[in-house]
């Protein structure tokens, strides 16, 4: 981990939705150490701010690639970054998806709107090496078709099972209609024998993994990735506390079985 | 189970209407069936679907035991088919049944209601004062 942010250039961008961006970037000079599914990076907009964004794509040598969503000014920001531009960037951060734990057991890979991100690594490892992992499931919600995020890679994510579903369908959509749970139903998996990975909005994450826990699989081989406020990102400025966790650096993957009862803790 | 027949619907196929009596109801075994409700001027909305292993209807169970919305089948589908007079009889007779019965049906209609109460949410909106905390 580099404490002071290093110089990355945009070298591609692509329009994911209408307010969602994906850009890879190349270092300009060093280069950070490799990141790993479900870790993080710092990203620096230069003269707007700072903010956690996760790897959403590895292993094309020192590039990063990174999912944004233009929700406030830094994300903004970052989203109107063109090819060529500059970016500040410090990591890797934070813990990974446990995908050691998986090996061998099914897999369900269940992603709630930008939740698709973080998770986008993870399915790449599971498909590079198929025979390494049980029944693979890629489950993803969003709020309408608009909104879904790696469309054209969508389909090759499907087998055994994969399906998306949307809050509200627009005209022409033929496709699921309802929260992501009810995918569960369908799903292709032995809950004894059963890994889970989810991502997306914290409520989302609740609810998927309590209908996780009444299907059988156990709180501690369900993986959610929280988000608090992160700031400094070295665990040091307590903006991400969360119960006895600071979340950059002890998050953002964590069990159910330790995130379970925090999950509940009200803010101030 | 001797209450159940097996059906076949191709993709497509109009299950039921809204305001039509709700006298049957449905396991689905394969495929996928939309629920729908009409909007003048914007035609048939599209409000959830249901896939394998989803009971389809629950309207016949209480009054005034019409259907709630329209459903089509999206693609091929199998189901079991209930006739909903005959399932409601069985359960007279046989209380300790009906309990179980009613229970699976309370089961079924409260995940949708948490379902939907948990879409009224918007979940995947952008954060700010309705979501999850300051826009970075």
């Amino acid at each position: 981990m580099t404490p002071a942010p290093l110089s990355y250039r945009v070298v591609d961008r692509r329009d994911e939705t209408h307010d969602t961006v994906t850009l890879v970037l190349e270092p300009g000079g060093d280069a950070l150490d490799p990141f790993v599914p479900g870790q993080f990076a710092m990203l620096y907009a230069f003269g707007v701010g700072e903010i956690p964004v996760s790897v959403s794509r590895l292993g094309d040598g020192h590039r990063l690639t990174h999912t944004i969503r233009a929700v406030g000014a830094v994300s903004r920001a970052l989203c109107g970054l063109r090819t060529g531009g500059w970016v500040g960037v410090r990591g890797p951060f934070g813990t990974a998806w446990d995908t050691a734990a998986a090996h061998g057991n099914d897999l369900l890979v269940i992603a709630g709107g930008i939740g698709l991100a973080p998770l986008r690594p993870l399915v790449d490892t599971v498909m590079a090496e198929p025979h390494a992992f049980g029944r693979l499931n890629v489950l993803a919600g969003a709020r309408t078709p608009a909104d879904l995020l790696y469309g054209d890679e969508l389909p090759a994510w499907q087998e055994p099972f994969g399906a998306v579903t949307v809050d509200r369908p627009s005209n022409g959509w033929t496709g699921r209609v309802g929260v992501v749970t009810t995918l569960l139903r369908e799903a292709r998996f032995t809950p004894s024998d059963t890994v889970a990975f989810v991502c997306g909005p914290e409520v989302m994450m609740r609810a998927t993994a309590r209908a996780l826990t009444h299907q059988g699989v156990r709180p501690d081989r369900i993986q959610v990735s929280l988000e608090r406020t992160m700031r400094c990102a070295t665990g040091h400025c307590g903006h991400c506390q969360l119960g006895p966790l600071l979340l950059c650096r002890d998050g953002p993957v964590v069990g159910y079985d330790q995130a379970e009862p925090l999950l509940t803790i009200r803010e101030l | 189970m001797a209450l159940a027949r097996e059906v076949a619907l191709p993709g497509g196929t109009r299950i039921f209407e809204e305001g039509e009596k709700a006298d049957r109801f449905w396991i689905i075994r394969s495929g996928t069936v939309a629920l729908d409700i009409h909007m003048p001027g914007r035609g048939r909305q599209v409000v959830e679907t249901i896939g394998a292993g989803s009971l389809l209807g629950w309207s016949w169970l209480c009054p005034p035991r019409q259907w709630h919305l329209a459903a089509e089948t999206r693609d091929p589908v199998h189901a079991w088919e209930f006739d909903a007079a005959a399932v409601l009889d069985l359960c007279a007779e046989d209380t300790a049944l009906g309990l179980s019965l009613v229970t699976a049906v309370a089961e079924t209609i409260g995940d949708r209601l948490r379902a939907t109460r948990t879409r009224l949410l918007d979940l995947y909106g952008p954060p700010g004062p309705q979501g999850s905390g300051a826009a970075p």
